[in-house]
């Protein structure tokens, strides 16, 4: 019924190998950006924008980034805090040493920056994978988060070694610092995420995406047809330390305003974003949207309805929402262990049948 | 529909809550997580005071006290969303009891203009008010608290630390950092040597770190931790025999929870203190009395004397003080965040205020200037007698070395002003 091909003809092999083949599909899309673009940040107020939406976007960058490494190409990583923390001292630190240069450019200069690091910890993925990779990913999450309490230069020598990021701003509107307003770092955000969603997906959709994919099947099938793991693996890496870098900036500079190594980029987050593309979808980048949604809006919104509605104790709300949301997650993988994404696609086959499902 | 539904709920929300004539008080609390343990008292005395405010005296200035409870688990991201969740219904003061969050809410509280009473952590250079205009530190902070612990270990030494060793063990985050600096400064004045020696979060184990202390031998160790942290800190100086009156925390290490565990080892363990400890006043007979015999209180109940429970006593009471202030001074009840601020920049704390409030003596005397937002510097040494399970204070309450803490503080208030292009008040 909504998701019909019938009628829906292509002249061109463009037209046939479009991201959305799918004419409905194709106009939620241009739906969902416009309001996206056109609609929200008319209707955004303080609270929307930090308690729900700001952390989703950024978080989507950072599980687009993850995913393209754990779900494409199979590199299972657990430094994503790290990885995000480079990204947000580099783009501290270019912020501080060069204030005239526009933030965007900092920001795309910190993944840049991220990209050569995670290369740098992906060497070892070369010689070991799986379990064994994870640990060594591992010890870059440690490395880093020590690398930036132990060094003073990154946090500019100050006392309590908080980074805080000072105003900047995009055509003379801030988006860092404290005078932000609400729909510009919305904005801010929403345009490297939706960057960095068509980079990605066109990524994966390419030749370097079956690469990628080629190695996280059977790596020595891959290399046998020709496939170099040596390049693969490390653009890998470097591709997916891009968007997590410009996700930590963007968490630091425009999000939480200061940070720490340890407190904003510690092994939870990590886990957090590993989460994500576990629950949204391995190998998906629509995955990486549901993942973020998932944990970031649920617990404030189990929170919006303990406390705010029925009034129940703060303390009790936050043990109830740990439950819930581990129950969801334990429920979840067991009711459909290729995440939400698989989900949404067999919803659209179900659609794409009925009602006449035979 | 999960976004539709938090929409709908959202706004019902806003649509039932309008603003109401009473006093709102952020409580930007922790009764989950890592930090629960010291979060839970404070939280508790907190809300208890104000009430016991609004059952004995009908609010302040006859307007109800309003406590706006939001979880953080000690989370800076939940931190942020609870600000932004309660600004809007009228918060008068923020008291996160984080460093890091109050971190965060530096900038963004001076631009929504609502004043921060980081009482006793958050950014030591605070004090400058004529840099930080909406953030507060009275009545102490952590470089005060370090100068008053050198200042005594002094004494304890017979006047001199020539040559002698103090170690800082610390929690290796921005709370941990905050005494390096004056603490270098000190050691090049007294002539000891400094070792600092960080402690991961949550310092579970720090079987290497009190090694390390072994080995070095120093003469005095200083200790700036926080949760589970304190507990471990202090076994294992029982365990290694380390002489506890040489071993002080600061003033998050020095509750009963974080020694009763190590026993009669703690005997002698000091602790910085910015308020007196115990619950011989005659406040905590009131809210006995209308709080908790009348089931209204915030918590179990159980931690009313406890030195957490009587610092967030100490920070309620503060607080409504400044209220108190704004509404004489502006001569309407019903007051504006902007009109809090003011007052507590004008606060002014002698004994007769404190004993008004039924606690005599209970902290020091305090005045806040629009230059000095940290009020007096005035810190007391604690200890803990392990027979009776309580602490006792060990001296007055005395002041901080300022020639020190001054310098640092122009320095590192300088560096913000620069970094965020801020002009100078107060001229």
């Amino acid at each position: 019924m909504f998701y019909r091909e019938a009628g829906d003809f292509k002249t061109s092999y463009t037209d046939d190998s479009q991201t959305f083949p799918i004419k409905f599909d194709r106009y939620r899309y241009y739906v969902v950006l416009g309001v996206a673009f056109g609609v929200i940040p008319f209707l955004i107020n303080d609270y929307w924008a930090n308690a729900f939406l700001l952390p989703f976007l950024i978080y989507s960058i950072a599980a687009i980034g993850l995913n393209i490494l754990t779900g494409y190409c199979g590199q299972v990583s657990l430094g994503t805090g790290g990885f995000m923390a480079v990204g947000a001292y580099a783009c501290y630190k270019l912020m501080t040493a060069f204030p005239d240069v526009n933030i965007f450019f900092h920001v795309i200069a910190a993944g840049g920056i991220t990209a050569i690091v995670c290369t740098a910890f992906g060497l070892p993925s070369l010689r070991i994978k799986g379990f064994y990779l994870a640990v060594a990913t591992l010890a870059a999450q440690f490395f880093l988060v020590w690398l930036f309490n132990k060094v003073s230069w990154f946090y500019n020598y100050s006392a309590s070694g908080q980074i805080n990021a000072p105003e900047r701003t995009v055509f003379g509107v801030p988006v860092t610092g404290a005078n932000t307003e609400a729909w510009a770092t919305y904005l801010f955000c929403l345009v490297f995420l939706a960057i960095s969603a068509i980079i990605a997906r066109n990524l994966t959709r390419g030749m370097q995406g079956r690469k990628w994919m080629a190695i996280r099947d059977m790596d020595i099938a891959a290399e046998i047809i020709g496939v170099n793991p040596l390049k693969a693996k490390l653009s890998a890496f470097a591709v997916s330390g891009f968007f997590i870098g410009i996700s930590g900036a963007l968490f630091f500079a425009v999000y939480l305003g200061a940070a720490e190594a340890g407190d904003s980029f510690g092994i939870q987050k990590s886990f957090l974003v590993l989460f994500m593309i576990i629950i949204g979808g391995l190998g998906s980048i629509f995955g990486s949207f549901a993942g973020a949604a998932f944990l970031v809006l649920l617990p404030v919104a189990l929170k919006l309805v303990g406390v705010d509605l029925f009034g129940w104790p703060t303390d009790i709300v936050a043990h109830i929402q740990l439950i819930i949301v581990g129950a969801l997650i334990i429920i979840f993988l067991i009711a459909e262990p290729h995440g939400i994404a698989q989900l949404w696609r067999v919803a659209k086959e179900k659609l794409r049948l009925w009602p006449f499902p035979h | 529909m999960k976004m539709k539904l938090t929409t709908m709920a959202l706004t019902a929300l806003m649509a039932a809550g309008p603003a109401m004539a009473d006093l709102v008080f952020p409580s930007l609390s922790y009764r989950t997580g890592p930090f629960a343990a010291g979060g839970i008292p404070f939280a508790d005395g907190y809300a208890d005071y104000f009430t016991l405010l609004n059952e004995r005296d009908g609010g302040i200035g006859g307007i109800p006290a309003r406590l706006l409870e939001c979880e953080t688990a000690y989370n800076t991201e939940k931190g942020v969303e609870c600000y932004e969740s309660t600004k809007g219904e009228g918060a008068l003061v923020y008291q996160p009891l984080s460093t890091g969050i109050t971190y965060q809410l530096i900038p963004k509280a001076t631009a929504d203009g609502i004043p921060i009473h980081s009482m006793g952590y958050g950014r030591t250079s605070a004090k400058n008010g004529k840099v930080f205009s909406h953030v507060f530190n009275y009545p102490v902070n952590y470089w005060d608290g370090a100068s008053v612990g050198v200042n005594h270990f002094k004494k304890q030494a017979g006047g001199s630390l020539e040559g002698k060793k103090i170690t800082l063990l610390h929690f290796n985050g921005a709370y941990g950092k905050e005494p390096i600096p004056t603490l270098e400064a000190l050691s090049a004045q007294e002539g000891f040597s400094l070792n600092t020696i960080a402690i991961d979060y949550p310092g579970q184990e720090q079987k290497s770190q009190w090694l390390q202390i072994r080995r070095e031998r120093p003469d005095y160790v200083l200790f700036w931790g926080w949760g589970v942290m304190n507990q471990v800190a202090v076994q294992e100086a029982s365990n290694i025999r380390f002489p506890m009156e040489n071993f002080m925390g600061i003033w998050w290490s020095g509750a009963e929870l974080d020694v009763i565990p190590a026993g009669d080892g703690a005997n002698g363990y000091k602790a910085l203190q910015f308020h007196n400890v115990g619950n011989d006043f005659p406040v905590f007979a009131d809210i006995q009395k209308h709080v908790l015999d009348a089931g209204k209180a915030a918590g179990a109940g159980d931690q009313i004397g406890t030195v957490l429970y009587n610092r967030g006593v100490y920070a309620a009471f503060l607080a409504a003080e400044a209220a108190k202030a704004a509404q004489a001074a502006n001569g309407t009840k019903d007051i504006t965040p902007a009109m809090m601020r003011d007052a507590m920049e004008a606060l002014k704390i002698d004994e007769a205020v404190m004993a008004a409030a039924g606690l005599p003596g209970f902290g020091p005397e305090f005045q806040v200037t629009c230059e000095n937002h940290g009020g007096g510097g005035m810190a007391a040494v604690s200890q803990w007698d392990a027979a009776a399970q309580s602490w006792s204070l060990v001296s007055e309450f005395e002041a901080s070395d300022n020639a020190i803490i001054e310098p640092l503080i122009m320095a590192d208030s300088k560096a913000y002003a620069d970094e965020n292009a801020i002009e100078g008040r107060c001229n």
